[in-house]
């Protein structure tokens, strides 16, 4: 393999919020690695900081940040060390851009779309508008929105056609990394569907790299090469999905996967009982302890993160 | 104890209680229609959100309806609760019409359907207590006796689970979870002890490793306390689990009916076909392989389009019978509804 075909490298990447009743730890030590023209899928139930992830990646940090720290590498540029100012010329939309959660209503409701998509080439490489315009059809016809639509304002387009224009508004400058958010949860299956092989398609022929974030696991799987676990604030497991939707290693990994109801088959589906820890105090020792079938003495200890091959699993069943 | 509930008598019921060979609820062609105005007089049209829907819900039985948003699931659901009024076509509740109740006939029919709404937080006043929520049906329907109130609330707690319901009486919704409100939401349907119970995405907005708690625990009230259930989703894979039967809903139309097997393993309507496709259970091959999806989105309700409402998007098409006239229901094996020509 080549050297550099890493594209993301996060290391101990840290994200802790101040609020009334004490420090949120939404992120707390992530560590993970993308190759180039790969999608990872970071999976975990609601409120186990995933979003969170997602800005710390990007920088995006409302004002109560108490504690950001880490390193994350994007083709082997540092971006911790930049400055804010550097990293909005160098890195945000430009090298990595973000589909936002509940991307159809993310779109500037008084401004054409065709405007909205085409702003990113005029603020980052200072083109001229109708050449920036330019670019936005071609990324209209690149996701299937068709070109007329380009003096539409957003409520003139179906949640579908909104999401793909979010999607163009973050291809248009052909980032290397693109995060999605929770692209698909508010769309109907038919929608949602045609915007994963729309997906598929701009993988394979824009060579683009995803992070994917969801809580949907079955849906997940219609882009996934590499699957990440996050339960409190950590990433419990990380696994090549042809290993992770047969057989997952982190008990809670295997709870989740049985939770998934399925079309195919009869298995009937489970439930984790318990809820998630509070990000505010979490448990010493393992996170998933209080809830976790297979649970023994050592878990009262924080379990080391153990590498499998090229997968990681933290939990003390495995060292 | 959950015996000792089914046999504890209701609330009082004004509508009679003669059974039609145990049908619950019959809908015989009903439209419901929304009249569009230009200018705020001047007609402009109709939106036609339920048009020519027939089905009959048994006793204890639990049908699923799916369809797509902007398919009139929601607008059928709440023409049933009577909360819209039919254009045309009638329900019948239990031998009795409701299309035009009186409001106190109203009031004890609806006592007998409990609704489970989709987004539990926005279904919740959020001033109130669990304990205010629950007594206010009952308030609203003449209980007064303080005792019996917090008997029956706590009761109701237990039934969905959470105890001890003394220690969840005093919170209010936003101290609880997801799954917990939609618990207290379920709480609040059930406590009247209706004979039916809609349940609209009732799990939709929860996390997937909740989902199935609420299902299931959805399924078991079923079955301890005999309900009709209609279950409304757009997500074909939790119907399973749940529910006997399947209707299939397209722009306002019943266009596949039938068992939960006959649906899924012998599907007919290319529509239910494409629903099933776009269905994905979790495996690392479906990221290799493109989906074949119709094309287009639903049409509008306003000008459906003429003859089979699916045929712009519909892959088998057949030019001068699907574009022009709309299909009857063929009936390939017993019980099985198809709403498609290629059964001709």
């Amino acid at each position: 393999m080549e050297k550099n075909n890493t594209v993301l490298d996060i290391q101990n990447l840290k994200l802790y919020f101040r609020t009334t009743r004490g420090t949120v730890q939404a992120v707390d030590g992530v560590d993970f690695k993308l190759k180039t023209n790969q999608a990872v899928v970071v999976v975990g139930e609601s409120g186990c900081g995933k979003t969170s992830l997602s800005k710390a990646v990007l920088r995006l940090l409302p004002r109560n940040v108490e504690h950001y720290s880490g390193k994350v590498y994007l083709n082997d540029i540092e971006t911790m060390s930049l400055d804010d100012e550097e990293y909005r010329k160098q890195i945000r939309w430009v090298k990595m851009s973000l589909v936002p959660q509940a991307a159809m209503n993310a779109l500037n409701p008084v401004i054409r779309v065709g405007d909205q998509v085409a702003e990113p080439m005029s603020v980052h490489y200072g083109v001229k508008k109708e050449e920036a315009l330019q670019q936005a059809i071609k990324m209209f016809q690149h996701v299937g929105v068709p070109v007329d639509f380009i003096n539409r304002y957003p409520f003139e387009l179906s949640g579908g056609m909104r999401q793909r224009v979010a999607l163009a508004m973050a291809l248009v400058t052909a980032p290397d990394l693109v995060i999605l958010d929770e692209p698909t949860s508010a769309l109907d299956v038919l929608t949602q569907a045609n915007i994963f092989n729309l997906l598929k398609r701009i993988k394979s022929e824009m060579a683009t790299s995803f992070v994917l974030i969801t809580h949907d696991i079955a849906t997940s799987s219609e882009l996934a090469d590499r699957v990440a676990v996050m339960y409190a604030g950590q990433i419990v497991e990380v696994a090549d999905s042809s290993r992770f939707f047969k057989e997952p290693r982190h008990p809670y990994s295997a709870k989740l996967m049985a939770s998934v109801p399925r079309l195919r088959g009869n298995d009937e589906p489970d439930f984790i009982t318990g809820q998630p820890p509070s990000l505010i105090k979490p448990p010493t020792g393992c996170r998933f302890a209080a809830r976790c079938p297979r649970r023994f003495e050592r878990c009262s200890e924080e379990p080391p993160v153990t590498k499998i091959g090229d997968d990681v699993v933290k939990c003390w069943l495995y060292v | 104890m959950e015996k000792e509930i089914t046999q504890e008598k209701s609330a009082p019921q004004a509508i009679d209680q003669k059974s039609r060979d145990g049908v619950l609820l019959e809908v015989n062609d009903l439209h419901v229609w929304f009249e569009l105005r230009r200018f705020g007089f001047g007609h402009a049209g109709y939106v036609r959100a339920v048009d020519g829907v027939n089905f009959d819900l048994k006793d204890g039985q639990t049908i699923a309806i799916v369809g797509e948003s902007g398919c009139g699931k929601t607008s059928l659901m709440r023409t049933i609760l009577r909360l819209n009024h039919p254009t045309k076509g009638e329900v019948i509740f239990d031998g009795k019409v409701i299309n035009n109740l009186k409001p106190s006939e109203l009031k004890d029919y609806r006592s007998l359907l409990g609704y489970v709404q989709q987004d539990p937080y926005g279904a919740l006043p959020p001033f109130m207590t669990v304990r205010n929520i629950l007594e206010e049906p009952l308030r609203v329907n003449g209980i007064k006796d303080k005792t019996e109130l917090f008997n029956r609330v706590k009761k109701s707690l237990e039934e969905v689970k959470m105890s001890p319901a003394e220690e969840f009486m005093p919170k209010f919704p936003h101290q609880l979870s997801g799954g917990q409100q939609q618990r207290v939401v379920i709480a609040r349907a059930m406590i009247m002890n209706p004979r039916m119970l809609i349940a609209d995405e009732p799990v939709s907005m929860l996390d997937a490793s909740v989902r199935v708690e609420i299902l299931k625990l959805l399924r078991n009230l079923q079955e301890s306390h005999n309900l009709g259930v209609i279950y409304i989703t757009h997500d074909l894979s939790t119907v399973r689990y749940f529910s006997e039967k399947i209707f299939v809903m397209y722009a306002g139309q019943l266009i596949e009916r039938g068992n939960v097997s006959q649906v899924l393993n012998n599907t007919k309507h290319p529509y239910t076909f494409a629903l099933l496709e776009a269905t994905s259970d979790p495996d690392a091959k479906n990221a290799l392989v493109q989906k074949e999806i119709p094309p287009g989105e639903p049409p509008s309700l306003v000008k459906p389009p003429a003859g089979c409402r699916f045929h712009p998007r519909c892959p088998h098409m057949i030019e001068g019978l699907c574009n022009v006239e709309e299909p009857p229901d063929y009936e390939p094996e017993p019980g099985h509804f198809v709403a498609c020509w290629l059964l001709k």
